[in-house]
């Protein structure tokens, strides 16, 4: 077992990643050699493991075992640096990510004043930002400085969807790396062989998802998703009634909303109360005087993370519906790929039959339009309604 | 008609208690005046205590209710009551229970549950009261406007009444004020016209009425009413969810069957039975396309005033022409 395992299908990545470990050795080492440097931007689709790969990379570069000095390559997966740098409890790895809509200044200038810390272990300071496409372009300009010129032992690990996502000034002081779509086989294997999910499940669920290893593993596990994809998946053959599509569109954005609850009710009473126990408040009683103000700043951040769930669900559904289209198109083409939704080849060939390529690239063009708007802060109804009613005429 | 609003259960102003219930300022005000009015009619020396909210302390009002030196009468109104603490609400009790003569106190009360303790106890011992009930329809308002006009030996036309009413909005006060600047300004029978001359406009716009107005195609008239909302302070984004609400009853009360009950449709949709009625009226004109057409203008016009474009007030007009004028398409 080494910590590239979990990389699914990035043989390419896993390489270069590699081989920037051992140069990191060297450097530590006190030799100058080629190949590692202090920022690195990972970009891939969601859920191909951008985050992992950035994880691997930090295990590797915290790597202790002792067969290093017998010559094997860092990164052996079970020493104390690679294990703790996994789990996230390493003193020199940070790991950020943001529940919430986005990242800010503040959050961001704490980082800065941690990347300046000389490593404990007398290694590496990691920084993995998991979310840098959740930066706002402030908390992305208080970066700058600190990810140019860290120090001495910093590294940077930023995450983000695709290179448009970061900054350009920040993507210019990072090494970019690509990660693929890994191919459904690759992520199948991964499911059977990490999380005991049968063959023919892990097959379903990894061509259903595109390469998402997330959404995925949550497709094999969970009865629930599985119902709500199918759901969703029904919309391209209703959009022809207006009033269907309406109630289609509700379905859609009262799940999300429900999703939301779910997540408020299993977290929320739980931190409220957890700090007002911290803040020293007796019972149901009155708040000591002076403590509204943080008792206001988690309210404002559970409702901004109640909003992002809503979101994220809305935006599985409208990419389980993009995967469909492109299934259509890729018929309508006669292009030689794998199908993402096989089950549903009856419906693909009526949809495909019935209408043109233009029509679809446009349904697919309102699709993404759709997930620009709830972004832009759009009302999710509105939004959704608007797109199924664009997808009926095409 | 003023009889309607403050209905009076024994009508002696010089009673030694009275009892004002209710939450319209206007009427509370206007009763506790009609009180000190009759005690100055019949002693132009008489001591008036009016005790703001909060202005009562303990012990306070024995020394207010004692017999004065040279016995001239004394109007004391406590206003507010609902707010008084128990003890304060003790002492009240007891001076009501044993009035002093030349007393005559006036208790404002809110109504509510609050303080209720209090209001029962005063009502027990069978005082006068003036009930002051909020005025919230639009129809209370008209009959109030000509009853201030009917009291002052003026008439005015029903149009008037209406435009006047429209023109000032909810506020009680404010249409009290314009009626008695009207009588003052003008002579003879006010009509329309004259109306017209000293108020125009609306007062309250609301984003209902533009979204109304949009999707029944009244272009002119929508984009007036929008003028007047954004004027009088109403959220753009208000507007676009109401032109989003509009748009979308349309859509799913036009896909449903004509045939379908309101009571069983308005179940299926989740809205009022009246709703599915007007929303029916409202359909005429509309086709699939056009529903397609304005729920996405209605979208775009959301995500320009959240932020998506300059100048939402441009957004909000193009989003009703376009919705206005889709139907039929």
């Amino acid at each position: 077992m080494t910590v590239w395992d979990d990389l699914v299908g990035q043989d390419r990545v896993a390489e270069q990643l590699r081989t920037a470990a051992g140069a990191a050795r060297a450097v530590l080492a006190g030799e100058g050699v080629g190949g590692m440097t202090h920022a690195w931007l990972f970009t891939g689709p969601p859920g191909v493991g951008t985050a992992t790969a950035a994880r691997a990379f930090a295990a590797a570069l915290q790597c202790v075992s002792p067969d290093l000095a017998l010559g094997a390559e860092p990164g052996c997966g079970h020493c104390d640096g690679c294990h703790t740098a996994l789990t996230g409890t390493h003193a020199d790895v940070d790991v950020v990510a943001t529940e919430l809509l986005s990242i800010g200044v503040k959050e961001t200038r704490d980082l800065v004043r941690r990347a300046a810390m000389t490593p404990a272990g007398g290694r590496w300071q990691v920084i993995v930002l998991e979310d840098a496409g959740r930066l706002t372009e402030g908390a992305g300009n208080v970066l700058l400085k600190a990810i140019e010129e860290p120090a001495d032992r910093t590294v940077w690990l930023l995450c983000a969807p695709s290179l448009e996502d970061a900054l350009p000034t920040i993507r210019s002081r990072c090494r970019n790396v690509a990660l693929r779509t890994p191919p459904a086989g690759a992520v199948a294997d991964l499911l059977m062989r990490r999380d005991g999910i049968d063959p023919a499940m892990a097959a379903f669920a990894a061509s259903a998802s595109g390469g998402d290893i997330k959404s995925a593993r949550r497709l094999a596990l969970d009865e629930q998703a599985r119902g709500r994809r199918a759901d969703v998946l029904r919309i391209p053959m209703v959009v022809g009634d207006i009033g269907l599509a309406m109630a289609a569109a509700q379905r859609l954005v009262d799940a999300a909303a429900e999703d939301a609850k779910q997540v408020a009710a299993d977290l929320d009473g739980r931190e409220t109360e957890e700090l007002r126990a911290a803040l020293g408040a007796v019972g149901a009683g009155r708040m000591p005087s002076g403590t509204a103000g943080v008792m206001k700043e988690l309210e404002n951040k559970q409702k901004k993370r109640a909003t992002r769930t809503q979101r994220d669900c809305l935006d599985r559904a409208l990419v389980d519906l993009t995967a469909f289209y492109r299934d259509v198109l890729a018929l309508q083409l006669r292009a030689a790929v794998p199908l993402a939704n096989d089950v549903l080849r009856a419906d693909l060939d009526t949809i495909a039959r019935t209408s043109t390529p233009e029509a679809t690239l446009r349904r697919i063009e309102a699709i993404l339009a759709c997930r620009r708007a709830i972004d832009a802060n759009v009302a999710p109804l509105l939004a959704v309604e608007a797109m199924v009613l664009t997808l009926r005429t095409g | 008609m003023l009889a309607r609003v403050a209905r009076r259960t024994q009508d002696d102003p010089l009673a030694p208690v009275t009892l004002v219930v209710g939450p319209e300022e206007l009427l509370v005000d206007r009763a506790i005046g009609e009180v000190v009015r009759a005690v100055r009619a019949q002693d132009p020396d008489a001591d008036v205590r009016d005790l703001a909210p909060g202005a009562l302390q303990a012990g306070m009002l024995s020394e207010l209710a004692s017999p004065s030196l040279f016995g001239e009468r004394k109007v004391i109104v406590i206003r507010s009551a609902q707010d008084l603490g128990a003890d304060l609400a003790g002492e009240v009790k007891k001076l009501i229970a044993d009035p002093a003569d030349e007393i005559v106190l006036v208790l404002a009360h809110l109504g509510g549950p609050k303080g209720k303790n209090l209001l029962d106890a005063v009502r027990k011992v069978g005082v006068r009261e003036v009930t002051c009930p909020k005025v919230t329809k639009v129809g209370d308002r008209v009959a109030f406007a000509r009853s201030e006009f009917r009291v002052a030996g003026r008439s005015l036309t029903e149009d008037a009444c209406r435009a006047l009413v429209e023109a000032i909005g909810n506020d009680l006060r404010e249409l009290a004020s314009a009626c008695s600047q009207l009588m003052a300004d003008t002579d003879g029978v006010v009509d329309e016209e004259v109306v017209a001359r000293y108020y125009s406009g609306v007062a309250e716009a609301s984003s209902f009425t533009v979204a109304d107005k949009t999707v029944e195609g009244r272009t002119a008239e929508a984009l007036e009413q929008l003028r007047w909302a954004l004027s009088v302070g109403v959220a753009p984004v208000m507007v676009t969810s109401a032109l989003a609400q509009s748009v979308r009853q349309i859509a799913r009360v036009g896909a449903a069957s004509r045939n379908a009950r309101p009571n069983d449709l308005a179940r299926d949709l989740g809205m009022p039975p009246w709703k599915v009625d007007r929303v029916r009226q409202q359909l005429r004109g509309w086709t699939p396309d056009g529903i397609v057409r304005a729920l996405c203008a209605v979208a775009d016009a959301d995500a320009a005033v959240k932020g998506g474009g300059t100048d939402p007030a441009y957004a909000l007009e193009k989003a009703v022409v376009t919705v206005s004028t889709v139907r039929n398409i």
